[in-house]
């Protein structure tokens, strides 16, 4: 039965993503809010990953989803303006930074981890913030925009039509989750679980913890990339604020808002965030002390997040 | 050849010795007790042998091999598995899945993004096998954090066992147990000792396990072997009695 109600859950989410552009004017939002509840959405699960799954807490995850952003505007406006190989591009710069950050601090836990990827997440941001000439500094990276795609058979206008650019993002974040889906039923996704629980004993049991760890990091690294390429070409534009520690935070805000031991929780989390974000912001500048009352809200009273809410009214 | 050599170990924390260059020869299929007061450096010693930190001195061979440096992690595959004194478990996971991921660990298939169909039946084969041996078929779907004591305990022997190891550690088995559970893990011991030839290595308080299970004896007081023997020559042994049976009797 448990096991029904979880295909139940997979099936609305699928359905309810596969619709949005369809009915989200209805409700007061426009399609490109939908891009970008999906993007915030997929940051949030692959920080999951690592959070929610394997019990490590990175503080420094927006490194990664600026690597991926810079990434695909810089080669789009330096290189060949091409989307699909822009993202390729960002994703690899992240996922390579990952492999080598990882490295240096998988033997790290708990706070000392955290303060350390925001350390190493700081540097990318102060060279994006410095480096004018190439960056944009301060004033970020435009001058760039999304390129269609050529699909050979037709073009896929994701420049002028916004459903085609949900629908792209849709793709890329379907292809995203559905891995990382596949990984957290596996075996190795089990001993993830194992280092969550009980770090001490999946060592016993024969679990190299530092090399799983470090598996894991970079996997959900090498998603936040995604996310971050997906995100500037929403935006046409890359901004040094989405390489900041505060953007890591958001991330993890959006986990715990949602619900990190779910799958779908942070996607809950990241939509909620975004429409907070979207409709107080147009309100009051104070939009974040709304976001963070909601938060202490929701940690003081549902400590399992938004969806948690749901959990314990269907255990009781 | 024996199975475990232990060549005068030692560890220092700071100023204080905890173990003091003890000894130790484990032949295949024997079951070993190792007593002592508290503090005795009873699991200092387990710690050593299992790779939780390396001694200050000494040497460890497994089969002839020497694992002095080895990780805990390459200790385990080698075939030294172990339990903690204070139950070690995946507490918000189910039994079943408690005992599936050293299951899979043990077929090498820890870093699999896929189980072929094969495969994924013979792991839970073998996990309900396990579940079978020690009574938990009933409580598979339920978490081990809700599950008694007793049958926590149980759950990490059984997980420690999942690993098909050479040689089992067992840290205190039936601390903190009633008298049945205490019977029911000393059946579940003495069964894996007899009937599968497991050797088994293991630090008990309670002496009626000790004399109803071990071959041999190790009585260890203040970080240094006091005396090693079979139980009758331990019971018979007076420094033994004058440290530690006769303070406890």
């Amino acid at each position: 039965m448990n096991w029904n109600r979880k295909r139940a859950g997979d099936v609305i989410v699928w359905v309810l993503l596969l619709t949005m552009p369809y009915w989200l004017q209805w409700i007061g939002g426009y399609t490109s809010l939908g891009s970008r509840v999906l993007v915030m959405g997929l940051a949030a699960m692959s920080l999951n990953f690592l959070l929610g799954f394997t019990g490590v807490l990175s503080f420094g995850h927006a490194a990664y989803f600026g690597l991926g952003a810079y990434g695909v505007g810089m080669t789009i406006k330096y290189l060949i303006p091409s989307t699909p190989l822009g993202i390729l591009v960002g994703v690899v710069a992240g996922t390579l930074a990952a492999c080598i950050i990882g490295a240096l601090i998988v033997k790290l836990r708990g706070v000392y981890f955290a303060m350390v990827t925001i350390a190493f997440g700081q540097v990318f941001y102060f060279i994006a913030f410095r480096w004018n000439s190439v960056t944009g500094g301060d004033d970020g990276l435009s001058g760039w925009r999304r390129m269609p795609i050529n699909l050979g058979f037709r073009t896929l206008d994701i420049l002028g039509n916004d459903k085609a650019l949900y629908y792209m993002v849709l793709l890329c974040f379907a292809v995203a989750v559905a891995v990382m889906a596949a990984l957290l039923r596996s075996p190795f996704g089990r001993t993830l679980l194992a280092i969550r629980e009980n770090e001490r004993r999946a060592r016993f049991l024969g679990i190299p913890v530092e090399r799983h760890i470090w598996v894991s990091f970079v996997i959900s690294c090498m998603f936040a990339s995604l996310a971050g390429t997906l995100y500037a070409l929403v935006n046409n534009f890359a901004d040094p604020h989405d390489l900041h520690w505060t953007q890591s935070g958001d991330f993890v805000i959006m986990a715990v808002l949602g619900g990190m031991r779910s799958f779908w929780g942070p996607l809950i989390g990241a939509a909620v965030f975004v429409v907070f974000q979207d409709y107080i912001s147009t309100r009051t500048e104070n939009w974040q002390s709304f976001i963070g009352l909601f938060f202490v809200l929701v940690v003081l009273f549902f400590p399992r997040g938004v969806l948690g809410i749901f959990r314990r009214k269907a255990t009781l | 050849m024996s199975l475990l050599q232990v060549e005068r170990i030692a560890r220092h924390f700071g100023s204080l010795l905890a173990v003091n260059g003890v000894s130790l020869n484990v032949e295949p299929g024997e079951l070993r007790a190792v007593i002592g007061p508290n503090g005795a450096g009873k699991t200092t010693f387990f710690n050593l042998i299992s790779g939780f930190f390396p001694p200050t001195s000494g040497r460890i061979l497994f089969e002839d091999q020497d694992i002095t440096a080895l990780t805990p992690h390459n200790r385990v595959s080698l075939g030294i598995a172990r339990t903690f004194q204070v139950t070690e478990i995946f507490p918000d996971l189910t039994v079943r899945e408690n005992l599936r991921i050293p299951v899979e660990v043990a077929t090498g298939h820890r870093l699999r993004p896929r189980l072929s169909r094969d495969a994924d039946k013979e792991v839970r084969a073998r996990v309900s096998e396990l579940m079978e041996m020690s009574g938990l078929t009933e409580k598979a779907d339920r978490l081990v954090g809700e599950l008694s004591h007793g049958d926590q305990r149980t759950t990490e022997i059984m997980m420690s066992l999942a690993l098909r190891p050479r040689l089992l550690l067992l840290d205190e088995p039936t601390a903190g147990m009633g008298d049945q559970e205490t019977y029911n893990i000393t059946k579940l011991i003495r069964g894996l000792h007899k009937d599968q030839k497991l050797t088994i290595v293991l630090i008990e308080h309670d002496m009626r396990v000790v004399f109803h299970l071990a071959d041999r004896i190790m009585v260890l007081a203040e970080g240094a072997m006091l005396a090693e023997g079979t139980p009758k020559e331990i019971a018979a042994n007076e420094r033994v009695q004058a440290a530690y049976l006769g303070k406890t009797a």
